[in-house]
């Protein structure tokens, strides 16, 4: 830590640390509402219907009105309910997804900071989604919300695997773990060209991860009557919203990382922080993709869910792996 | 599949798919008595939408029970009344004239592709797609305007006379319903490619759920279950009445009676009731489209039953009268009930979500069962 | 092993084709209509509920208090007042009163009217907050709109 510092006793460092992060936060706050209203707005385009339309030019204040809505409602907690599990819950469900895009590196400077392990940490912070839901479904002190909460935890754990076992592969083929290494080892051939099962597999494993339609099970609408955030109002209840988007958000991020080459594109001026312009149009062509596969196809069954993890996606992603390593030791 | 627990104590629990859930098509509780995710015994509770229907039919009017009929199964209207009032004129001897006799059918058919298309999207919307109820339901527009124009009414319409029809139809109707037929025509490959060959579609559906001919025949199962399990019998074919016996159509009949084959007797249900309104409105013939009876309809004393086929299943109803102007006694049986009563022999031992799609497969309409 | 591959096969082109349909209906326009900022017009045979008819020779109502409206809703939802008076011959009406949140429109009323008196209004976009509301005075809503 510097004397000279006049400010005080606070490193610059850690003022930037957290002043970028403050940023990144907002930035993905943001992003999560307009992901919301986007989503509205391309299911009803879809269903051949204008979506919100209402409120402000378009219905682009739509989400912003409803988070006023939920923010004045009241979160009525059941009565035999755990008070404490119930109200840590959508805090567990929402935040730990916002720490992770710390080492998310939006472009060439952009980056509030480069773990040597950034990928690992990312991983990591993923399985804090599962616990949340099981929180949410056993305090609820509800059927139905403890059957979605049971089939969110068997999901989310048997999607993991072949999550990581892409995510390996890339990883075998860059010869490092942080964010940024991988980006810049992928250069002008992106990953997506290389490692195109891994990118599905990924592709496919993040869906269920998030619960997306049609592995959207855990809040099966139409058989648990919103599975595991079923009493949840109010404030608790927009929290759970924002984090499916911010989750969404977030695999789609790690994606275009890990195989769309991150902030690589046609040169921009100041390329080193315009480079964050390619990134978010490469998410959010992956994020148009994962709403278009929301709204086309029905539910998967909950066993088959499983067995297409275990009987398709696992072994393909062994043999990727496999064959992945034997190339790059060649 | 076995349930988990082989032990002679099941350990189980109770869920109750309440009257209000977003799946149950009506207010329709479910007992479900549970092991995890496997449901071991599922218990219709019915009642909870009973309007004493068949009260009303013995203290109205022949005329005055019209309404009613609409409001029994509301998907399925036209072809309510069509019981009814057919029911009145056998009674009592009334000749229909042909034009009115074609327009029946013609709106009767129009009817039961409306009521299909609904449950399309619904059984679509209860396995999770969002998009195909919206399609249909665009689809089913058409035919409400159509009929609208016609009947004035959208949904409970109340259209049907004693001795006829209430009003004739016109040139707009005419040209309407032939582009109609046209337009959802070439909507069928949409649905063709969007869900029956969708695979996620086929692993929820096929081999799902087996209605046996034995288990249809004893529960008194009529309709696309009946036809889905390979027994070829429906009422317009085998007790026919109006000018059905004049129109060529094909009666859809399934292989293995799981719920694709179910589905897939609805789909081409739909085909066939396309061809009916084609022929219907090439023959529709000149000439009065009601008869004069008397107000105060008085009928012999005696009974008489009536057998339409909805798009549920066989509907009859039954009449007891003992000579004046109100009927003693009026009986329906509604398709819904016997076909529900396959619910819990149906569905044992299975997961959850198949007996949500068993249950779409059925389609009840839960206003018919309870009356 | 075979069907393992074909089933994988089969399954992830129907999968795109399925995607390729609503991707179509996503370019194509919508079909809603944004109520009530744009409106459809409805046919005329639209049944709302029933109004009493102007008759363009006597520049009033064609009611002669039957009563056989009143007599025939299966609902009971008709009230006809009638009087008689001095010099005129037949009953005039005085009161008919409709009470919407019965109807059931099933028609009876208009058909069996002798002088046809009664047809159908168009009204669709109708709300209220209190049941009173619905309870239509016929004979007023004709002579307001007088």
């Amino acid at each position: 830590m510097t004397a000279t510092e006049p400010a005080g006793f606070l490193p610059p460092e850690l003022i930037r640390l957290a002043v970028t992060s403050l940023i990144v936060m907002g930035f993905v706050f943001f992003n999560s509402i307009l992901l919301g209203y986007l989503e509205r707005k391309l299911a009803g385009w879809f269903q051949r219907r204008p979506g919100p339309m209402e409120v402000g030019p378009q219905g682009l204040l739509q989400l912003i009105v409803d988070g006023v809505k939920l923010v004045g409602k009241q979160i009525i907690i059941p009565r035999e309910a755990a008070k404490p599990l119930f109200l840590l819950a959508p805090l567990l469900a929402f935040m730990p997804v916002g720490i992770a895009f710390i080492v998310v590196p939006f472009s060439n400077r952009l980056q509030v900071r480069d773990l040597d392990v950034g990928l690992l940490f990312i991983v990591a912070i993923m399985s804090f989604n599962v616990m949340a839901i099981l929180i949410a479904g056993w305090g609820s002190n509800n059927k139905y919300s403890l059957f979605g909460a049971i089939r969110a935890v068997a999901q989310n754990i048997a999607y993991e695997i072949p999550m990581l076992l892409s995510l390996l592969a890339v990883v075998l083929m860059a010869n490092t773990l942080s964010m940024r290494g991988l980006v810049l080892a992928q250069g002008r051939l992106w990953n997506m060209i290389v490692q195109p099962v891994a990118f599905l597999i990924y592709f496919i494993a993040g869906l269920a991860e998030t619960h997306r339609a049609p592995f959207d099970l855990p809040e099966a609408e139409s058989e648990l009557t919103a599975g595991f955030h079923t009493e949840f109002s109010g404030m608790a209840f927009s929290f759970f919203f924002l984090a499916e988007y911010t989750h969404m958000f977030f695999v789609a991020s790690i994606a275009v990382v890990v195989f769309l080459g991150g902030w690589s594109g046609p040169p921009l001026p100041w390329i080193d922080y315009t480079g964050i312009v390619w990134f978010m149009l490469k998410v959010y062509a992956l994020l148009f993709i994962m709403i278009w596969i929301r709204w086309t196809y029905p539910r998967v069954r909950f066993d088959q869910l499983l067995n297409f993890c275990w009987q398709y996606l696992i072994p393909f992603a062994l043999v990727n792996l496999l064959v992945t390593a034997v190339v790059v030791k060649l | 599949m076995e349930s988990a627990t082989n032990n002679r104590e099941r350990q189980s629990f109770f869920l109750n798919m309440g009257p209000q859930h977003p799946s149950t098509h009506g207010v329709l509780r479910l007992l479900l008595e549970m092991d995890g995710e496997y449901v071991l015994e599922p218990e219709p509770v019915l009642g909870y939408s009973h309007r004493i229907q068949e009260k009303m039919g013995e203290s109205r009017s022949w005329a005055g029970f019209m309404p009613n009929t609409g409001r029994l199964d509301y998907l399925s209207a036209l072809i309510y009344n069509h019981g009814y009032v057919g029911l009145i004129e056998r009674m009592a001897g009334i000749e229909v004239p042909p034009r009115a006799e074609y327009i029946r059918v013609i709106t009767s058919e129009l009817n039961r592709i409306s009521s299909h298309l609904l449950w399309l999207g619904a059984f679509l919307l209860d396995l999770g797609a969002f998009t195909p109820i919206l399609y249909t339901f665009d689809d089913r527009e058409q035919i409400l305007d159509i009929l609208e124009h016609v009947t004035g009414a959208r949904l409970t319409y109340s259209y049907f006379r004693v001795g006829g029809v209430c009003s004739d139809v016109d040139q707009r109707f005419l040209e309407a319903t032939r582009a109609f037929v046209g337009r959802l025509r070439g909507r069928f490959p949409i649905y063709e490619k969007l869900v029956t060959t969708n695979i996620i579609f086929i692993k929820r559906v096929k081999d799902i759920a087996r209605f046996t001919p034995d288990m249809a025949l004893r529960y008194g199962a009529t309709g696309p279950i009946l036809r889905g399990t390979g027994i070829n019998y429906d009422i317009r074919r085998n007790e026919p009445y109006s000018v059905y016996p004049e129109l060529e159509f094909d009666i859809p009949v399934g292989e293995t009676g799981d719920c694709m084959d179910v589905y897939l007797v609805r789909v081409r249900e739909m085909e066939q009731s396309l061809r009916i309104i084609e022929q219907a409105l090439e023959r529709l013939p000149e000439g009065p489209f009601r008869v004069k009876v008397p107000r105060r309809l008085k009928l012999p004393r005696g009974d008489a039953s009536f057998s339409v086929e909805t798009a549920r299943g066989e509907l009859t109803y039954y009449l007891v009268s003992d000579g004046s102007d109100v009927p003693y006694r009026l009986k329906v049986r509604s398709p819904s009930f016997s076909n529900l009563s396959l619910l819990p022999e149906l569905c044992r031992n299975v997961l959850l979500s198949d007996l949500v799609m068993a249950l779409g497969t059925i389609d009840p309409v839960i206003p018919e069962i309870d009356r | 092993m075979r069907e393992y591959f074909s089933l994988l096969y089969t399954g992830a082109k129907s999968l795109l084709v399925g995607l390729g349909v609503t991707f179509r209906a996503l370019l194509q326009p919508v079909v809603t209509v944004q109520y009530p900022r744009q409106r459809i017009d409805i046919t005329p045979n639209f049944r709302g509920h029933t109004e009493l008819v102007r008759d363009p020779e006597t520049g009033s109502h064609r009611c002669i208090v039957c009563m056989m409206c009143e007599k025939d809703c299966p609902s009971g939802c008709i009230t006809v007042k009638g009087e008689t008076r001095e010099g005129v011959k037949g009953k005039v009406l005085t009161a008919y009163q409709l009470d919407f949140t019965k109807c059931s429109l099933c028609g009876a009323c208009v058909e069996v009217c002798p002088t046809s008196a009664l047809c159908y209004s168009r009204e669709y976009a109708l709300a209220g907050f209190t049941a009173g509301e619905f309870r239509y005075d016929l004979l007023a809503r004709l002579e307001e709109t007088g």
